[in-house]
């Protein structure tokens, strides 16, 4: 185990590099200089080449990426061109929405999904299954953002219910009035990721109840729930937390898409905003973010997954 | 079968609204002449927008996009990660392994951020969306793809092969690509619906093409504001996006079927 | 009194199907009954059918009274919660493929300790003393109580999956292929574990196998199975000596051809 995580903290540490070289490569290489972006804002020859003296994209590109780097490992994500502020200041005060939206409808999602998962799988009926799958055909075709927009439609706008969109300027200083506003975004990104959660959580459980080891501690008089809770659960869990990985990290990207439609100050919105303003600290701030939660993410749920399965503990490298 | 013939329904609804699209639109895609949010019905089948644009000819020019956006990006993301993917198959140890994790950080770099990206450093165009899904998607291929040619490279019938002398041009034309072609024709079709979504959230956001030429992902962002007073522009091109990438889906499906020896 | 009891057992798919059909018979306390018959005779559905732990979409008709407790009847079935007392205590068994009938996630150990605090109701020391002196028994080590099934050998899952199965101290043991899955050189090893352990505490034994050599030596009484139907039924050396069907026939001509072959291999 020590030396499984060891080796892939070093292939974490290798793809974060990889990332964000990639993102550099990407925003210099292409358009040629960011600080013509200035330009575009009507900005004079003089304004522009003290901003490039100061973005320092003046220096060579090798002194560029050293400096780029540098500045992630010091967690310095420089400073917006628009604002004027710090971006990684900026972006913390972001993630105060999209942290907690994603991990709200992750949760939501989970919660949903493994009972119905599980009771789609036990009680096999053709009925439920249709329903089902065409739950989760839907569930991967509809667009999140017009769930979003639908939902909208009928509990804010036509039954008044709960909030269309915003988020109190005072963040969470009124825990209710936040929550309030994160409700029906919460229910779009959730109603999305269950479908295709609800999926693996039933053929994980259909594999658990067709086990020979089911079979056998029933045998010996343990039981269905018994046998569920002692060996179902965990059996179950092993499938099903690799996907849970590539789940959050989903739900963590549909929050981007979803701010949009909700008018939520998160970190979604401050991407969009940013590309619009080409304030390319910001997009390269918040891309880095990005990318890093969601190869941590994965980091993560491999690790769990061993630490559930001896099995994978005992297979030497990659299959 | 019957998804087959769902399938071929719906995405045949979309094909030929763009296809009609091509030789005849009811009016002039930047016509506002019509009023501004005129019901449905009348000289305006579908209504029109809150510029007094005809809805129905904006959802026939979204159909063209949406299938652009669809081929387009799989062409281009198929291309480069079929040819990534061998290329990783046939590596020796270290660079395959190399070109392994590459894919892997890649794959971590989600398609609609680095869409986003790409769409930063260019313009919003449809020709933007399309490179940035197609580039996203090349990484998801190149890595299924290498994990195709690693299992046939494995095969009996390709050291029988080789042993009777053929070259490995020949191999791969003969033995490599008719092997991985269905699984890999089948996940390239699943393709197509994600990259059509993709598109549409990125037009949504404001980064797709711009109008009048406007796909529907852009419709709806602007319909969201009018949604009580004109409905249909908010439901419409909602609608079309589900028929689209659940025909599409359901035609990956039957590929799937219909594939010899995938039975399981 | 007898301790099992079948009479006119069927088992029916959904669609109708019969994959078994009208099979009777009684087993009294201590008495060694064999099932025998090719793949697909219907002899593993027996055996689920006694443990009323036939797979989903399978039904079973007929009747199997169990220590006085009725596992199947007319109406398909009984409460759940009754069949939970019944098995692990009148009944437990032991299965063909012991690397997926045993938890791939749990230690042996602790995959042992289940049954015996069900059955004695043992806690801390005294369940992990039970532990290892079921492991004992079938001659295991206390390393294998640590250890994960993928670790260990073949034999030794086996054998540690035939302690859970006594460690239920049940009255009648259920052997559905127990050997089947082995090497050969262990088969030999398990079966006489097997034998010498049911025999010392005077359990009942269904055995089920495909193999006339295997089943014969450990049984009294003897079913033939073929296609869902019971083709011959007496006592084992009967029908070994003097096999009336020609199914049957042909079963003990294969296992003199192996005894033969097995003689030549090791002299």
């Amino acid at each position: 185990m020590a030396r499984y995580l060891l080796r892939r903290t070093a292939f974490l540490l290798g793809s974060l590099l990889l990332a964000a070289s990639l993102l550099f490569v990407l925003l210099r290489l292409l358009p040629g200089d960011p600080a013509n972006a200035l330009l575009l804002m009507g900005a004079t020859p003089e304004q522009i080449a003290a901003a490039r003296r100061q973005t320092g994209s003046d220096l060579p590109l090798p002194e560029q990426y050293a400096t780029w780097l540098g500045g992630l490992a010091r967690l310095d994500l420089g400073t917006s061109y628009v604002s004027r502020l710090a971006v990684g200041g900026e972006i913390a005060a972001r993630l105060a929405v999209t942290v907690p939206l994603t991990l709200l409808a992750f949760a939501l999602a989970v919660a949903v999904a493994v009972p119905v998962g599980f009771l789609a799988a036990h009680r096999a009926g053709r009925w439920y299954g249709l329903l089902l799958s065409g739950f989760a055909q839907l569930g991967i075709a509809v667009p999140v953002f017009w769930i979003g927009m639908l939902l909208v439609t009928v509990f804010a706008l036509r039954l008044r219910l709960l909030p269309a969109g915003g988020f109190p300027r005072d963040d969470w200083a009124e825990p209710g009035r936040a929550l309030a506003a994160l409700v029906l975004p919460v229910v779009t990104i959730a109603l999305v990721m269950s479908a295709s959660l609800i999926r693996y959580v039933r053929s994980a459980t259909l594999d658990v109840l067709g086990s020979d080891h089911l079979r056998t501690a029933r045998a010996l008089g343990e039981s269905f729930a018994g046998a569920m809770w002692r060996h179902g659960l965990r059996n179950a869990a092993a499938p099903v937390i690799s996907v849970l990985g590539i789940e959050l990290a989903t739900t963590f990207l549909g929050a981007v898409v979803v701010e949009s439609v909700f008018a939520l100050p998160g970190l979604g919105t401050l991407l969009v905003e940013g590309i619009s303003e080409h304030d390319y600290p910001v997009i390269q701030g918040v891309l880095a973010v990005s990318t890093f939660a969601v190869l941590v993410i994965g980091f993560a749920a491999d690790v769990a997954q061993r630490l559930v399965d001896p099995r994978l503990r005992t297979r030497l490298g990659r299959p | 079968m019957k998804g087959f013939a769902a399938g071929c329904v719906l995405v045949g609804v979309v094909l030929a609204m763009a296809a009609v699209s091509l030789v005849w639109l009811p009016y002039d895609p930047a016509d506002t002449s019509g009023g501004r949010l005129v019901p449905p019905g009348g000289a305006h089948l579908l209504g029109t927008d809150k510029l007094g644009r005809d809805l129905l000819t904006q959802l026939m020019i979204g159909a063209r996009i949406a299938l652009t956006a669809g081929a387009g990006s799989v062409l281009l993301g198929g291309v480069l990660g079929v040819a990534a993917g061998l290329a990783a198959g046939f590596a020796t140890r270290w660079l395959d392994d190399a070109l392994a994790a590459a894919l892997d950080a890649l794959i971590a770099f989600p398609t609609l951020l680095l869409a986003m990206l790409v769409v930063a450093v260019r313009e919003a165009s449809l020709g933007s969306a399309v490179l940035a899904i197609g580039l996203g998607m090349s990484a998801v291929v190149a890595r299924l793809t290498r994990i195709l040619v690693k299992r046939v490279l494995t095969q009996d019938y390709i050291t029988a092969a080789r042993t009777s002398g053929s070259s490995w041009p020949r191999i791969v034309v003969e033995h490599v690509l008719p092997n991985i072609r269905p699984t890999l024709l089948v996940n390239l079709a699943l393709q197509v619906g994600i990259a059509v979504l993709a598109e549409a959230s990125l037009s949504y956001l404001g980064l797709g093409p711009p109008p009048p030429n406007a796909s529907w992902g852009r419709l709806l962002h602007e319909a969201q504001a009018t949604v009580l007073t004109a409905p249909v522009g908010a439901i419409a091109p909602g609608v079309l996006l589900v028929v689209l990438v659940v025909g599409v889906n359901l035609l990956a499906d039957s590929l799937r079927d219909l594939a010899p020896g995938r039975s399981r | 009194m007898t301790l099992l009891d079948v009479g006119g057992l069927s088992v029916r798919r959904a669609d109708g199907r019969e994959l078994l059909r009208d099979v009777s018979f009684t087993l009294a306390p201590g008495e060694r009954l064999g099932l025998i018959g090719e793949s697909g005779s219907g002899k593993s559905l027996t055996a689920l059918a006694v443990l009323g732990l036939l797979p989903m979409g399978l039904t079973a008709h007929g009747s199997v009274l169990l220590s006085g407790t009725q596992v199947v009847g007319p109406v398909i079935g009984t409460a759940d919660r009754r069949l939970d007392r019944v098995r692990g205590r009148a009944v437990s068994a032991v299965f063909q493929e012991p690397l997926s009938a045993l938890d791939p996630l749990m230690r042996i150990g602790r995959q042992i300790a289940g049954p015996i605090r069900r059955r004695r109701g043992l806690r801390g020391a005294a369940l992990r003393a039970a532990v290892l002196a079921s492991l004992e028994e079938v001659r295991l080590t206390e390393r294998i109580a640590n250890a994960y099934p993928h670790e260990i050998s073949g034999g030794q899952r086996q054998r540690a999956a035939i302690a859970m199965a006594l460690a239920c101290e049940p009255e009648l043991l259920i052997a559905d292929e127990p050997t089947t899955a082995l090497d050969v050189t262990v088969q030999a090893e398990v079966l006489a574990l097997l034998d010498s352990l049911v025999a010392g505490k005077g359990m009942a034994l269904l055995f089920i196998g495909h193999d006339l050599a295997v089943v014969a030596g450990v049984t009294d009484w003897l079913i033939v199975l073929k296609d869902g139907s019971a083709v011959e039924s007496g006592r084992t050396e009967d029908i070994v000596r003097e096999p009336r069907h020609t199914y049957t026939r042909s079963l003990v001509d294969s296992a003199w051809e192996f005894e033969a072959e097995l003689d030549r291999m090791a002299p």
